[in-house]
Parts: structure tokens; sequence; C-alpha cells
């Protein structure tokens, strides 16, 4: 049984994550920004979960790194432990949007980078002196390669997954184990109106794909993973081709 | 955002927005929409505003009470969804459709009936509330004893007065998830009635399927299913394992269902039953949702696509209502894969619910060039008969039928509609043909 905290529980991927983990009787502690959504998904996740679950609210908001050491304490002390920390909360605006928007660029940067980084910082912490747990952070496939619709999106995901490979080179023998979850196209609020690709993926196929990653430890999960495929082959392009190609 | 095409099951579409949102009290004052099982037109939006609201990511359960079974949930949420939870700790819905491919919402605007409706009416009967977000922009709770007005015309009405943003209900304790079944064969559709009301004196549902191609003495023979749920001595301990899911491969030609392949069918299916009765424990799955094993299975029906008519025929219109419905149809060669006949109940005290004391009768029709004068011709019949026909499944009917149908209810419904949305924000393609609505 694990004692899981997730940033980002409220909605999309989340959401759907969080349920997996309350289904077979994990206890759930929900940190979000909203205290309605929080309450909301709280109640969501007590109605799904298996009898004796457990699962709490907690204010935690992505923009204001003060407030991450005393989310993750809170969560310690109310669900008597703590072994794994997800964070799938960041924000997304796409390559015009923030090429128009200076302060819209600030935003996606700092939380997507700077500020998920910060978290994770606490939950490393946190972890290690408790003797170790896992650390699953959503970063994405637009971090795999500089393409230009999502070119300071995918620059900041580039920056999370490089910070997440490097701890998991340094800790993974002191027992903190790092995922890096990377998801490509999946329907959820943060794509909607966004033409979707081919192998667009459902929330829910993508949290059985990253629980079965962080049972089994895995450092980086393609999900849907067929991306994995996509990926190798796009990172294999030549510039003069990325240069003409329009993704 | 770019247009894309917008489906009813049935395949009948327009071209518009369907937008999502996480909270739906985000959304703009236009018609909701769930999973997109009605067949027709109802969950389509008008073309001059062409932007519906899709509501399933809104699915979460907000309460339950594992004490009385009272859920209050998301209005997005599935029954899929619900069942994988609640089931396997002994919670049913207490009416579900013929696929579990719906939304609370879609449930309670077009206040479903399942094969239970003789003795527990329709899913609005058993809705507590509803909070709603109505054409002004205020978010209201109604029930059976607040705002009853707004309540009446929510249920069964199909999305015209409001956005549903969730609903409360009570879960029903089952003894097993297995049913215990009973089925029979029927040689013709007299029989097919009388045993079916004999049927529904001894048994909470009630279902069955006839043959509506042979003409003359063998005439609507079918086969008729009774059910129960099955008490714990009598069903296998283990909890019945959801089927694998098969789809349906390709968009199939128009020839695909021809008279020739439609009769073969309608044989087979007659003819599987080769004992003249049968009984014994079935997984619910197979029972209530049968046709959720085949996913898109509406690609069958080529691009034409098909409709369903639904009509209930009413008690007063005395016996031999099924027969002379039948004899119209095959008058004019309706060729229909699946008939499917069922005694209704109590009629619900919302405006527009469907549901009333008699047989409803519903076909599935694929469209061809004379699917429109053949829908006339049954709402004539049915009009003379004193019957209706079910909004979630029509895309042909013309207004003045439906006028004529509904003359004493649809006052009552467009009182509260007007008082609630007097400029019809919340309006659908289905409206705009049926009620008059502007485009
Ligand atoms: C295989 C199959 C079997 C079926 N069997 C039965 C049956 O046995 N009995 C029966 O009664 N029906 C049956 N149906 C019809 C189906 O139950 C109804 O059409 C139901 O409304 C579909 O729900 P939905 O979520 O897909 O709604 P949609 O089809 O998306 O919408 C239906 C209507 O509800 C409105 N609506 C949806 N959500 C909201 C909301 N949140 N607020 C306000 N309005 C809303 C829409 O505007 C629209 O008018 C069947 C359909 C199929 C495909
Ligand atoms: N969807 C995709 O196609 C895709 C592809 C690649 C990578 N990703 C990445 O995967 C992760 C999850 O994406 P998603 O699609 O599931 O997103 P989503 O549906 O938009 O959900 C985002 C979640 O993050 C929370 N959040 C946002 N800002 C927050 C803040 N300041 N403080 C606290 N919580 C905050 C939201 O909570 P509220 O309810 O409070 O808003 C919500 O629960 C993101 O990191 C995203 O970049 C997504």
């Amino acid at each position: 049984m694990k004692r899981v905290a997730i940033l980002g529980a409220t909605r999309g991927m989340g959401r759907s994550l969080a349920r997996r983990f309350v289904e077979r009787g994990d206890f759930v502690a929900v940190l979000g920004r909203g205290e309605d959504e929080v309450k909301r998904s709280v109640a969501d996740l007590e109605a799904r979960g298996v009898p004796g679950t457990r699962v709490i609210g907690v204010a935690c908001d992505l923009e204001k790194p003060e407030s991450f050491k005393p989310a993750l304490e809170e969560v310690e002390q109310r669900l008597d432990g703590l072994d794994t920390v997800v964070v799938t909360a960041g924000a997304f605006a796409t390559q015009e949007q923030l090429e128009r928007d200076p302060s819209l660029a600030a935003k996606v940067l700092t939380l997507d980078f700077a500020n998920t980084v910060l978290f994770c910082e606490e939950a490393r912490k946190k972890l290690l002196m408790r003797g170790g747990g896992t650390l699953c952070a959503f970063s994405s496939v637009a971090g795999d390669r500089g393409r230009s619709p999502i070119i300071m999106y995918g620059a900041a995901k580039a920056g999370l997954s490089a910070y997440l490979e490097g701890l998991d080179h340094k800790y993974r023998k002191e027992g903190l184990v790092t995922v890096c979850v990377k998801p490509g196209f999946v329907r959820t609020g943060m794509t909607e109106g966004l033409k979707a690709p081919p192998f667009a993926g459902e929330p829910e196929a993508v949290a059985d794909v990253v629980i079965a990653g962080i049972d089994d430890g895995t450092p980086v999960v393609y999900a849907p993973p067929i991306w994995r495929a996509v990926m190798t082959a796009i990172k294999a392009m030549p510039r003069f081709v990325m240069r003409r190609v329009k993704f | 955002m770019t247009d894309s095409r917008i489906e009813g099951w049935g395949r009948t579409s327009v071209v518009g927005q369907e937008l999502s949102f996480d909270n739906l009290e985000q959304s703009p004052p236009v018609l909701f929409r769930g999973l997109g099982r009605s067949y027709g037109d109802s969950s389509l939006p008008p073309s001059a505003n062409p932007v519906v609201v899709n509501t399933t990511r809104a699915n979460r359960m907000l309460a339950f009470d594992s004490a009385t079974g009272t859920l209050r949930a998301e209005a997005g949420l599935s029954l899929l969804d619900l069942h994988r939870t609640l089931l396997p700790r002994g919670w049913f819905v207490p009416v579900t459709p013929g696929t579990q491919f719906v939304t609370l919402g879609g449930a309670v605007a077009a206040d479903v009936h399942g094969k239970n409706h003789h003795v527990d009416g329709c899913f609005g009967s058993h809705v507590r509330r509803l909070k709603m977000r109505v054409a002004d922009g205020r978010v209201v709770e109604c029930g059976p004893d607040l705002e009853r007005e707004l309540f009446l015309a929510t249920v069964g009405g199909m999305g015209l007065t409001g956005q549903i943003l969730e609903v409360e209900f009570p879960m029903v304790r089952i003894p097993t998830p297995w049913i215990w079944q009973e089925s029979e064969r029927v040689g013709d559709i007299d029989e097919y009635i009388e045993k079916l009301k004999e049927s529904s004196a001894k048994f909470p549902m009630t279902v069955g399927w006839i043959d509506c191609l042979t003409p003359g003495k063998h005439m609507g023979r079918g086969i008729l299913m009774k059910g129960r749920w099955a008490h714990s001595h009598e069903a296998p301990s283990k909890f019945p394992s959801e089927p694998p899911n098969l789809r349906f491969p390709i968009e199939a030609p128009e020839w695909l269902l021809n008279p020739l392949s439609i009769k073969a069918f309608n044989f087979g299916f007659y003819w599987k039953h080769l004992q003249k009765k049968r009984e014994g424990i079935v997984d619910p799955f197979s029972y209530f949702w049968p046709l959720d094993f085949v996913k898109d299975w509406n690609r069958m029906y080529g691009r034409r696509g098909f409709t369903q008519y639904q009509c209930v025929l009413p008690n007063e219109a005395g016996p031999g209502a099924a027969r002379r419905f039948l004899e119209v149809l095959t008058k004019r060669g309706g060729a229909s894969f699946l008939c499917v006949i069922k005694d209704c109940g109590a009629e619900s005290p919302a405006f527009l619910s469907f549901p009333k004391p008699g047989i409803s009768v519903a076909l599935d029709i694929a469209i061809r060039n004379d699917t429109q004068s053949l829908i006339d011709d049954l709402n004539e019949h049915v009009l003379k008969e004193g019957g209706r026909i079910y909004l979630a499944k029509d895309t042909f009917t013309r207004p003045e039928h439906f006028r004529a149908m509904e003359e004493k209810r649809l006052p009552k419904f467009l009182a509260a509609r007007e008082k609630w949305d007097p400029q019809h924000r919340f309006r659908s393609a289905q409206s705009v043909r049926l009620f008059g609505d502007a485009p």
C-alpha cells in the first residue's frame, strides 16, 4: 500500500491516476490550489476508493513555492507517512501565445520548469529523509527535441526532463526512484481546442501506463507508449529536415 | 477552433463545434451533450449557432452514502464508470437503458426507461435533486419538491430548459450482480402481447424481440425475456467479468443491410432459440447492455446511417394495437434489424417524459430515400391510436405530428421553458425542427 501525494489530481491525467491509486487501496493526498476543486476531487476519490482507503485534500499552489514544504509536511502527518510524490500540475500555451505575451511566457517557463523543480526538491528531501520513495513528475515529449510549434513549452519540459534524469543518476542508489513521464498528445482540458494528431491518448489509458511505471520504477515512461517510437524517429531527423517539417 | 462534424448515434450530423470543459459552469449558455447516444438530432446544435458543450469531463462523484445508496455526481459521469465502481459493491442504478454509454445528464434529459419500467418507472422518477445552470446564468437546485416546474420540464426536456450540472439519486441494493432469466419463443404478435402482460405481473424486468418481417399467420413471432436479480444461493459466487471489447472495423457499404440479410438475421435470431423455453443465470453485461460488446456498431449502417423509431401505443388503443402497427409496417416493407417490444407502466408527471401505460415499439431503420415517408405513415398511424414518439430516438418526425401527439402536455412544457429560457438559448437541431425554434 502506498501513501501518495499528487499535485494536479483535480483534473486531467492526475485525476485519472489518483483514481487508479484509490481503486486498489492506496492512500492519496490531493494537493491543489482551489479549495472547492480539491474538495470535489477528494469526494470523488473517497467514493471510488476501496473501503479503508484514505483520501485527504491539502492546499498547495505551483505558483507559490513557499506552499510546497508545508503541504508535503501536512500530507506526511495526516497520512501517517509518505512514499510517493507525483506532480502533474503544469501550464500550457501555444508558441504563438507565448511569443505575443512575455508575461504569459514567464509564467509557463516558471511553472513548468523552475517551480516544478523546486517542488521536486522539497519532495526529494522529504522522501530521502524518510529513507526513500518514488518521485514521479510529468514532463513531455515536447522536451525531447526543439520543435517549432512548441519552442518555449518544450524548452521548459526539456529542462525538467534533464533535472529528473540527473536526480535519478544521483539518488537511485539512496532509495529515491525518479520516474519521468513523457506524455504525447492526450485529450484533456490542457489540449482542448487543439487539433488532435494521430495516436492521441485518453487520460485513463495514460494512468494505467504511469501507475505501472511507478510500481516498476521505470525512469522514463512514454504515454501512450507508441510515443517512444515516434520520438526516436523525430530525434533521429537531421536539422535540415526539422527546419522544413511543421512539427 | 475549427469546425467538425458532430453526429448523433444514428449518424445524422451537423457541422459545428463541440467544446469540452472541466468546469461546466465556465461554459457558454448553449445546449449540453453527453455521450451522444441519442439516435437523432437531440444532442446536435442549431445551425445558426452551431456550438454544443460536451459534459463528459465533468465526471466526479461528489457524495456516496454507502448506508442508503444516495449518490450525488457531476452530470457527465457515465453509467459505465459508475457501475465499474459500484456494481462490485452491490449497487445498481435504479433504471438503466440498453447501453452504459450514457451520462447522468443524458439519462435525466431523456428521462430514460429500462426493462423495469412497468414497476420502477423512468430514471427521472428516482431523481431527488438537480443542480442546474439556467439561461440567465443563475445556478439553481430543483427537485420533485423544489422548483418543481423547472424539474418537471427538465426531466425528459432534452436539454431545452438549462444545463444540468449535478444529479442526485439513490442507487439500488442488489442481492447479487447476476440475473435469473427466463425466455420463451412466442408464435405471433397477439400471443406475444398477452404473454408480455402476464410476465409483467410476475417479473420486475421484461422485454422482448419480435420478427417484424414475416407477414400473415406468424406475424410478430418473437422471443420474450423476463428477469430478476438472482439470489445468492442460485448465483455464482464470483463477480461476472466484463466482456472483451470488439469494434465494428469499418464503415459498412450500404448494401450490407438489405431485405434479404435482415430477413436472415430475424430468422436466425428466432430459431437460435431452439427450445420453446429456457431459463438460467446470465451476467448483467449481456443481459442489460448486449450492444455495448461491439464499439461503433452504428457503422454497420454505412455512411447514410439509420434512425430508430420508437413509439408507445397506449392501453386505450385497445387490443390488437401492436398487430395493427405491424400491419402498417409490413405493408410498407419497412425492414428492421431489431424490433423491441416492451410494456410500459405509469406515466411520469414530467411534462415530456416518453412512456405511458401501454406498449413501446422500437425499430432500427437504415436511412433510405423513402425513410421520411415511412416515418410519416407510422406517425399518422400512431397518432390515430393515441400514441406518441420518443424524442431521444427521433430524426424525421414532422412538427405537426409531434404537436398533435403532445397536444395536452406541450403547453405546460412550453410555459416552463418560456419562464426559464425565454430567448431559447438552449436549443438543438431537434428543437428547431419540432418546436419551431429559430435556427
Ligand atoms: C444502444 C442503445 C440503447 C439504448 N437503449 C435505451 C433504452 O433502453 N431506454 C431509453 O430510454 N433510451 C435508450 N437509449 C437512448 C439513450 O439512453 C438516450 O438517448 C440518452 O439520453 C443518451 O445519453 P447521452 O449521455 O449519450 O446523451 P446525449 O445523446 O449526448 O444527449 C441526449 C439529450 O440529453 C441532453 N443532455 C445531455 N446531457 C445534458 C445535461 N448535462 N444537461 C442538460 N441536457 C443534457 C442533450 O441536450 C440531448 O437533448 C439507447 C441508446 C443506445 C445507443
Ligand atoms: N495533455 C497533454 O497532451 C500533455 C502532453 C504532454 C505533457 N503534458 C503534461 O502533463 C501534465 C498534466 O497535463 P494534463 O493534460 O493532465 O493537464 P490538465 O488537465 O490541464 O490538469 C492540470 C492539473 O494541474 C493543476 N494545476 C495547474 N496549475 C496549478 C497550480 N498553479 N497549482 C496547483 N495545481 C495546478 C490543475 O489544477 P486546477 O484544477 O486547480 O486547475 C489540474 O489538476 C502537465 O504537466 C502537462 O504539461 C500534457
